[in-house]
């Protein structure tokens, strides 16, 4: 049955060739596999494409349409972009897990079945925690450690779901759902745990700094943006994802202001940019899951810019903190456009990638009438570029001067970054090279006057909020931005409540878990360790009285 | 009769008859060639007979032409075939592996009782799994376990001799309580023949000596196949054997145990009612759910690995046992094909553990600090089996899980789907804890001077660990015997 999962199976045999090659059949290696799956992937036919029988069920590992090939393609795009980035890896480990990670991305896009999502689902996550092990450190063993633990339950949560929803429906066909019995309810937390939605946001920024300067940005990039694709393709129009959402939304921009962390930062940014897609599934029209489907794809290609530039900062530094960062815009000029361009795309800046897909997810709130979410959403986007649009470069490539000189990266970093740069602003002056792409046929059109002086409003003014209360920001570091900063005088309270909201919700949640999970370990450890009363020798006679007892059991059971 | 028709009877006689040459021969050598040519006679019998069971159904030979009831019956079906075919295909690779392994860790002057007591225990527990006679089974439960006392105390260090007495206690207990549940059967029905038992009991059913038989042969068993709380004497067991022993015990001893559980209480006793009327399974089922974590919970913080994959044993009955108690057919098909996917991956951790303690002369996880890069192969197939035992998707671990959490679906037990998933999470810390110990730990003194295992341990090893892959990705022979041999044995049992 492994002999036909075209396109992923060629990324899995890269990274199973990769240890094995030095110099530049290596680094041929690195560039050409993913371009090869690409091939692969534009070759294969709409429909199922091949059928295998596994546990009393026919499954259709690989499957194509639309949306399946729009998110396969993205993520070989990004292994292709990260593998020329990451040339220079020393740590064999890395490539070779984060070719099996794009691997397990792409079988899950092109999987027809659940049990085909389930494998690949529990591929991505040993994978992905290779990725972030061959870092090499203590921290980043340990942050693998947790990461692992999540995933490994989410994917028991998602195994459950799938069973019960398997026996339940008889097929394993992988179609949409709706949130209605205990399977689907539970296929849908496990998804959406791999989304970073509440209350297992912390797994992302927790882990995702911890990985090495190229790890980060192959991490970026594949979990979240499966469970997207997951979440489009089984509950599109599910009414609860539009509350997940908005809470990822507001978590993401609120922990991020307090973070020092330039990766952190940028993993924050993850978990509030998904919320946007989150969002954009639970109001499940075309127009909103086409936004949400654009969004990932172009999230991905500037997220992964955004942490490329960071990356780059921290290889030629070995820094990672904005206190110890600033001023490098002198001597890394290409880093800090690069970094700039991300920075603009993610703030959804009109004539980036991000203008052009975040806009239909407001676009599909505003044609639904749902006018809160639309105002959330508005709100969030001027949050954005706070946090990812201008805080992440102000502070690393510009503000005071660190002293620090480093020169631009190395060739194949740079040509990586340019590379993604010139997508994203591609994507932004030509978006119907996307829209052709997405799974429902659209005929919108980003570039109204009214739209884009309402976002450059925004952005401007949002913009001038930052500076003004920069001595603010540095000082103090907590959530003070709630100024007049917004032209719309509720934005700022709704920042400021819901802001406040979530970290209340996510702090109490967090530490009753914490809290309880101590108390369960300790209480295991002292039971079940060394020398516990389950792991101790016991004597012969101890061992017989206890088969008497069982005995004494069994008779008194048989007897009643 | 051509002696195609003796196949039953050669399983048993094999071996049987190969143990006194092995101790007239003597030279180690020699003993050990008697063995592999043994064990390998077996895997073809079992072979044979699996495959014309599955071509023709169930057949009986009966023992010096004496008919049944009064003659002893060898009762040929598909569950016996399956554990057959378990048992010798393990004896078979892991024969191979005994020699290097063996010679460095026994005395030559003591290596040919090795060899006698390994084909004597791989006759009794063949014998368990044909014979249709309830006495016999006792016979070669006997054969099996007295083998099975002489392999543990050839192991390394003093140690196996305490855990080798204490395990002779028990399993003496075990077999007792057997012996008197199968008395009081006899009693009420007048017959030992499992068939005729068991169409006899029904009648008698209501009668305490029934019931009582019933709960003296559950605990025997128990006792047998390590079954939470029963299972005391096994980790120390394992743990002080020499390493091919507790390779070979870890994949068959316990999985017969489990055979005979089936074979008494749900062949025998299924038509009773009994198995319904009484609380037995849903006990069975709080057994099986504390034995999954209790054992699983031991294993994370064991400093020795023998002991922790013991332990991790403890926890994988308790699997075995859960499935059973689910009285179903998808249960017992998870129950059932768990037997076989069980075994092949403890047997392979067990056979890399023999590797790493040839090399290191101990598998304490302090001295297995970076031995990942000098054993590679060694240590791949630790994780290999390891991702099984977590039941990762492509391995026999999964399929496993799989049919499980479906039977507790299907049984509309969703907090039970639950906790095998969640104990299954304490698999990947103790998985996890030697494998960061093995690549990511700074060296140590033993592992710096360790190289690669010779061959001869690798292949059986990675024999192994390839099949666990193998019957994960195509586990459509395994479960298709699985599920007849499930529901042949629910086809006895009364609702």
């Amino acid at each position: 049955m492994i002999d036909a999962l075209p396109p992923a199976l060629t990324m899995m045999a890269g990274a199973l060739a990769l240890p094995f090659l030095r110099g530049p059949a290596r680094s041929g290696a690195i560039l050409l596999v993913p371009l090869l799956a690409l091939a692969q992937l534009w070759a294969l036919p709409d429909g199922p494409a091949l059928t295998v029988g596994f546990l009393d069920h026919t499954l259709t590992p690989v499957k194509a349409d639309a949306l399946g090939r729009l998110f396969a393609t993205v993520f070989l795009l990004m292994a292709a972009g990260g593998g020329l980035f990451a040339l220079n890896q020393k740590a064999v480990v890395e490539l070779s897990a984060a070719f099996a990670y794009a691997g397990g991305a792409v079988g899950v896009a092109l999987a027809g079945d659940l049990i085909t999502v389930f494998v690949f689902w529990e591929l991505m996550a040993v994978a992905s925690t290779l990725v972030l092990w061959a870092e090499g450190g203590e921290l980043a063993a340990r942050a693998a450690r947790r990461y692992v633990m999540v995933h490994l339950l989410g994917g028991v949560v998602l195994m459950v779901g799938i069973i019960a929803h398997v026996s339940a429906t008889g097929s394993a066909a992988f179609g949409a759902m709706r949130p209605d019995s205990l399977g689907t309810w539970l296929i849908l937390a496990g998804f959406l745990i791999n989304a970073g939605a509440p209350p297992f946001s912390a797994w992302l920024p927790d882990a995702y700094p911890e990985a090495s300067w190229s790890g980060t940005v192959f991490l970026s990039a594949f979990t979240t943006k499966t469970a997207v694709y997951v979440l489009i393709r089984g509950f599109p129009g599910a009414e609860i994802l539009v509350v997940v959402g908005l809470f990822m939304v507001f978590y993401g921009i609120v922990y991020a202001l307090l973070e020092n962390d330039m990766r952190r930062i940028l993993a924050y940014s993850i978990v509030n940019q998904v919320g946007f897609m989150v969002t954009g599934i639970g109001i499940g029209t075309e127009m909103a899951l086409n936004g949400a489907a654009a969004h990932a794809f172009t999230h991905i290609i500037y997220k992964a810019l955004l942490l490329m530039s960071a990356g780059s900062v921290l290889f030629m530094t070995g820094k990672r903190k904005c206190t110890d960062l600033g001023g490098l815009f002198q001597s890394m000029p290409l880093t800090t456009i690069c970094g700039t361009i991300g920075a603009l795309a993610i703030s959804s800046f009109p004539w980036t990638s991000g203008f052009v897909s975040k806009s239909m997810i407001g676009q599909a709130a505003a044609d639904q009438s749902l006018a809160f979410v639309w105002f959330m959403l508005t709100a969030a986007s001027a949050g954005v570029f706070l946090h990812a649009g201008i805080k992440f470069p102000w502070f690393v490539f510009f503000q005071k001067d660190s002293g620090l000189r480093p020169p631009d990266p190395p060739w194949n970093m740079r040509a990586a970054m340019v590379l993604f740069a010139t997508l994203c602003i591609g994507i932004g002056v030509f978006p119907g090279a996307l829209y052709a792409l997405l799974p429902h046929a659209t005929a919108y059109e980003p570039y109204t006057p009214a739209h884009v002086v309402d976002m450059l409003q925004l952005l401007g003014f949002s913009g001038l909020a930052f500076f003004v209360l920069l001595p603010l920001m540095k000082r103090t570091l907590t959530i003070t931005l709630d100024a007049d900063w917004l032209y719309r005088r509720l934005g700022p309270e709704l920042v400021q409540v819901v802001g406040g909201g979530v970290v209340a919700f996510d702090r109490a949640i967090r530490k009753a878990a914490h809290l309880s999970l101590r108390r369960l370990l300790d209480l295991a450890a002292r039971t079940h360790g060394r020398s516990g009363v389950f792991a101790r020798t016991a004597s012969s006679s101890l061992m017989t009285m206890l088969t008497l007892v069982v005995l004494a059991g069994l008779l008194a059971t048989v007897y009643g | 009769m051509t002696l195609h028709d003796h196949l039953p009877a050669l399983a048993v006689v094999v071996p049987l008859m190969a143990a006194p040459v092995i101790v007239a021969l003597r030279r180690p050598t020699a003993a050990w060639a008697v063995a592999v040519a043994v064990s390998w006679a077996c895997l073809a019998i079992s072979g044979q007979l699996l495959q014309s069971v599955l071509a023709n159904g169930p057949f009986s030979y009966l023992l010096g032409g004496w008919a049944a009831p009064w003659g002893i019956e060898y009762r040929v079906d598909p569950v016996d075939a399956f554990v057959l075919v378990i048992v010798s295909a393990i004896a078979a690779v892991v024969s191979l592996y005994a020699k290097t392994s063996v010679a460095k860790e026994i005395d030559p002057d003591r290596q040919y009782l090795f060899y006698a007591m390994y084909v004597l225990c791989l006759c009794g527990l063949l014998g368990m799994a044909i014979t249709g006679d309830a006495f016999n089974v006792f016979v070669f439960l006997e054969i099996s376990s007295l083998s099975t006392y002489v392999l543990v105390a050839l192991g390394r260090d003093r140690r196996a001799l305490t855990a080798a007495f204490r395990y002779l206690v028990l399993g003496t207990v075990g077999a007792t309580f057997y012996v008197i549940g199968i008395g009081l059967a006899y009693m009420m029905t007048g017959t030992l023949n499992m068939a005729d038992m068991a169409e006899r009991l029904p009648a008698v059913a209501h009668t305490s000596t029934v019931r009582a038989a019933l709960a003296f042969l559950v605990v025997g068993i128990g006792l047998k196949m390590a079954a939470f709380p029963l299972h005391l004497w096994l980790p120390n067991a394992y743990a002080h054997a020499p390493s091919v022993a507790t390779a070979f015990l870890a994949g068959t001893a316990t999985k017969v145990s489990v055979y005979v559980l089936l074979r008494i209480v749900l062949g025998v006793f299924g038509g009773t009612g009994l198995l319904t009327a009484l609380p037995l399974m849903e006990l069975l089922m709080a057994m099986a759910l504390a034995g999954m974590f209790v054992g699983s919970a031991v294993a994370i913080w064991q400093p020795d690995l023998k002991r922790a994959l013991a332990y991790s044993s403890v926890a994988q009955i308790g699997y075995i046992l859960l499935g059973i108690a689910f009285l179903s057919e998808t249960g017992l098909a998870a129950a059932i094909v768990h037997l076989f996917n069980h075994a092949i991956m403890k047997t392979a951790l067990f056979l890399a553990l023999g590797a790493i303690v040839f090399r290191l002369g101990s598998a304490r996880i302090e001295d297995i600090a970076g031995i990942g890069r000098r054993m590679p192969l060694t240590m791949a197939a630790v994780l290999v089996a390891g991702l099984s035992l977590i039941g990762v998707p492509l391995t026999v671990g999964f399929v496993s899980k799989w049919y499980l959490v479906e039977a507790a679906i299907g049984a509309g037990l969703w907090p039970v789907a639950v906790a095998i998933l969640l104990s299954s999470l304490l698999a990947v810390a103790y998985v996890w804890r030697i494998v960061e110990a093995a690549w990511f730990a700074k060296p140590s003194d033993k592992a710096l001077a360790a190289t690669e295992a010779p061959t001869a341990l690798i292949v059986p090893t990675w024999a192994m660990a390839g099949a666990a892959v193998w019957f994960g990705v195509d586990a459509t022979g395994t479960m298709g015997v699985a599920r007849a041999a499930a529901a042949a044995l629910l086809k006895g049992v009364a609702p």
